[in-house]
């Protein structure tokens, strides 16, 4: 039989061959999509779609989880995970947008203003920002921002204000969105440098050549012309920022608690969790059917979520296609 | 600014909103350099007043004292034990797909859902993909590649479990890069050999594979690089035992199913979010990951020299 690998492969059998591999991948992600909803769809059963909203307290609500045993009632199954829905929500939003600002900027000063030794800095620095291991951004925020934060930004006043419904140890919104802003803009900026690289510099010149001066000419031309790129920027930088768990477990104060904005200043330095960051910080209990179960549902709808904003960014782009450059 | 020769227009005869503008590209551009400068100094200045070479060959080891309770040489043989694995399942799959979407590729439907799949999984949080392993790994088929409680539940934490998510994670990066290297292979290579009477897979075997050699090196070091890195994986799927606990006497199969730890799970474990008695191991640690880091982005730096685009950015996907 060796020999008969030896000779030489027919085509056929070869392409049948390279055929199952590929199916194979395919064959994965299905699997994975069906047992992770397997795996979720005791909450939905007991909750239906309810267990996305609020009502209750979620912490007691989980720790009763954890505390049954393999065969729990259904009460155990009962769950509002609002907080952390909203917890998500909350950051990915203000990442995203604050990112997609600075990494427009970052992108325009790389392509168009730097001089040349000054760009011949700046992207292996934007490389290295991306290659960073999430959990080395958050030890430097747990170890380094957060006792800054919690020792010299908030007043002992606004922790007294707060502190008979959290404790406010510096861990908390400001310092999640800092961090995952610096970790999903690299991303960012590959995309879109590279776009504007491929923008024709003449639709530029010729903005100039009527009297746009050129800061204007290349926000007016080229980043229009960039928008796709920027779009799928976005999209991926969403994604990347959803499914975020380890960096945030560290430092965003892991309390199942909803930042209020009514609190003025304190709303920052709230603490919060999200979904990805319950599932690492409760991953222990997972055994216990009732909580395995609602980890399972947030993977679900973290699936879900990634999967929608892959056809949304597709949705934003097709109309965008009129300009050739490739998004 | 490129505008090449001529009478440059001053920023100081601009409107107040164009001027803000310019200054935050430029405060946007350099503050991230400082940002990054910023991390690796303080990484380098928190490691070297950390790290000790004993760290780096002794075994972690429970003790009251900082002092006897060793160092991290368990984790980095799980680093590397996961980055194998890893590697191995993930670049069969992923140059064999590569192959078959450039070269193959009908029928058409089948070629969309596999690029699809694909996309899927890049796309999918690590921590999903470590919940897909735990829900795989605990059914009961899949029960002699863990540990099986005495009450008969499958544990399902294990070398092979992890790392066999590990090559889920590895599987974009190399394909993508593989991909992009078939495709940019001119087509007159392959129609010089059809010409010689090479069937397809022969020209595959012999022009191709040689040809993208330095694509699949790139995205072998793309994939080790997102391994290396990840945390969330291991946390899952690892066991969290501080030692590599191998699973049974068979020599190789016990490690294989035995638990243990990897660096990113070390740093993470010694932070304040895990047990966090230890920072200064965490620094250590994490000091020498980022080292590693440094090390595979220089790789893919020198490898993609030759193949990158206009900037460099993104070398054959380096950071999507």
């Amino acid at each position: 039989m060796l020999k008969r690998l030896g000779s030489p492969w027919s085509d056929h059998r070869a392409e049948r061959l390279l055929g199952a591999v590929s199916l194979l991948v395919g064959v994965v992600v299905v699997v994975m999509v069906v047992f992770v909803a397997i795996h979720a769809w005791p909450t939905f059963q007991h909750n239906g779609l309810g267990w996305l909203g609020s009502g209750g307290n979620l912490s007691t609500q989980i720790s009763a989880m954890g505390a049954t045993n393999a065969h729990p009632p259904p009460s155990a199954y009962h769950l509002n995970a609002w907080p952390l829905v909203y917890g998500t929500l909350l950051i990915t939003a203000v990442s995203v947008v604050l990112g997609l600002l600075v990494a427009v900027f970052s992108s325009i000063f790389i392509v168009e203003l730097a001089p040349a030794r000054l760009r011949r800095i700046a992207i292996p620095v934007i490389r290295l920002l991306a290659s960073v291991p999430s959990v080395i951004y958050g030890l430097i925020g747990v170890l380094v921002l957060v006792p800054f934060v919690g020792n010299d930004i908030i007043t002992s006043s606004e922790k007294a204000s707060v502190q008979n419904v959290v404790q406010l140890t510096g861990a908390g919104l400001i310092v999640t969105v800092a961090i995952l802003t610096v970790m999903i803009t690299p991303i960012m900026i590959a995309l879109i440098c590279e776009a504007l690289v491929s923008v024709p510099s003449s639709w530029r010149e010729g903005a100039i050549a009527l009297g746009v001066n050129p800061l204007r000419a290349i926000l007016a031309v080229t980043i229009r012309a960039a928008r796709p790129a920027i779009v799928a920027a976005a999209v991926l930088a969403t994604a990347r920022a959803l499914g975020e768990a380890i960096m945030i477990s560290m430092v965003s104060g892991g309390s199942l608690f909803s930042p209020k904005p009514i609190d003025g200043v304190v709303f920052l330095f709230e603490p919060l969790s999200t979904l990805a960051a319950t599932i690492v910080n409760y991953h222990d209990g997972i055994s216990a059917p009732a909580l395995g179960s609602s980890l399972y549902a947030f993977a679900l709808l973290l699936l879900f979520s990634a999967f929608v904003l892959s056809v949304a960014g597709y949705l934003i782009k097709l109309p965008l296609r009129k300009y050739q450059v490739r998004g | 600014m490129r505008s090449g020769p001529g009478r440059r227009s001053s920023p100081m005869t601009w409107r107040w909103g164009d001027r803000l503008a310019l200054a935050f590209a430029w405060t946007a551009g350099i503050g991230l350099c400082v940002i990054a400068g910023a991390i690796v100094l303080y990484m380098g200045y928190r490691g070297i007043e950390y790290l000790r070479p004993n760290l780096l060959f002794s075994r972690p080891a429970p003790g009251k004292l900082q002092r006897e309770s060793g160092g991290f040489l368990d984790p980095l043989f799980g680093t590397a034990l996961l980055t194998f694995i890893g590697v191995l399942l993930a670049t069969p799959l992923a140059v064999g797909s590569a192959l078959w979407i450039a070269e193959y590729g009908r029928p058409t439907w089948l070629a969309r859902i596999v690029e699809s799949s694909i996309e899927v999984v890049a796309g999918t949080p690590d921590i999903v993909i470590a919940l897909f392993g735990l829900a795989i790994f605990q059914l009961h088929l899949l029960a002699p590649l863990s540990f099986t409680a005495s009450g008969g539940g499958v544990f399902g934490r294990s070398f092979v479990a992890a790392g066999a998510m590990m090559s889920l994670i590895a599987l974009p990066p190399m394909f993508a890069a593989t991909r992009d290297g078939l495709q940019a292979v001119p087509m007159h290579m392959r129609e010089a050999a059809f010409a010689l009477g090479k069937t397809r897979i022969a020209t595959i075997r012999r022009v191709l594979l040689p040809s993208v050699r330095s694509n699949i090196a790139t995205g072998v070091t793309l994939g080790v690089s997102r391994i290396i890195g990840d945390t969330a994986i291991v946390v899952l799927l690892l066991g969290e035992t501080l030692r590599i606990e191998p699973q049974g006497s068979v020599p190789v199969l016990g490690l294989l199913r035995g638990t243990g730890s990897s660096l990113t799970s070390y740093v993470y474990e010694n932070s304040p979010a895990g047990e966090g008695a230890a920072p200064q191991k965490a620094y250590a640690a994490a000091f020498v990951l980022l080292v590693f880091v440094l090390i595979l982005n220089l790789i893919v730096e020198r490898i993609g020299r030759s193949q990158s685009d206009s900037l460099g950015l993104t070398v054959a996907g380096a950071v999507v």
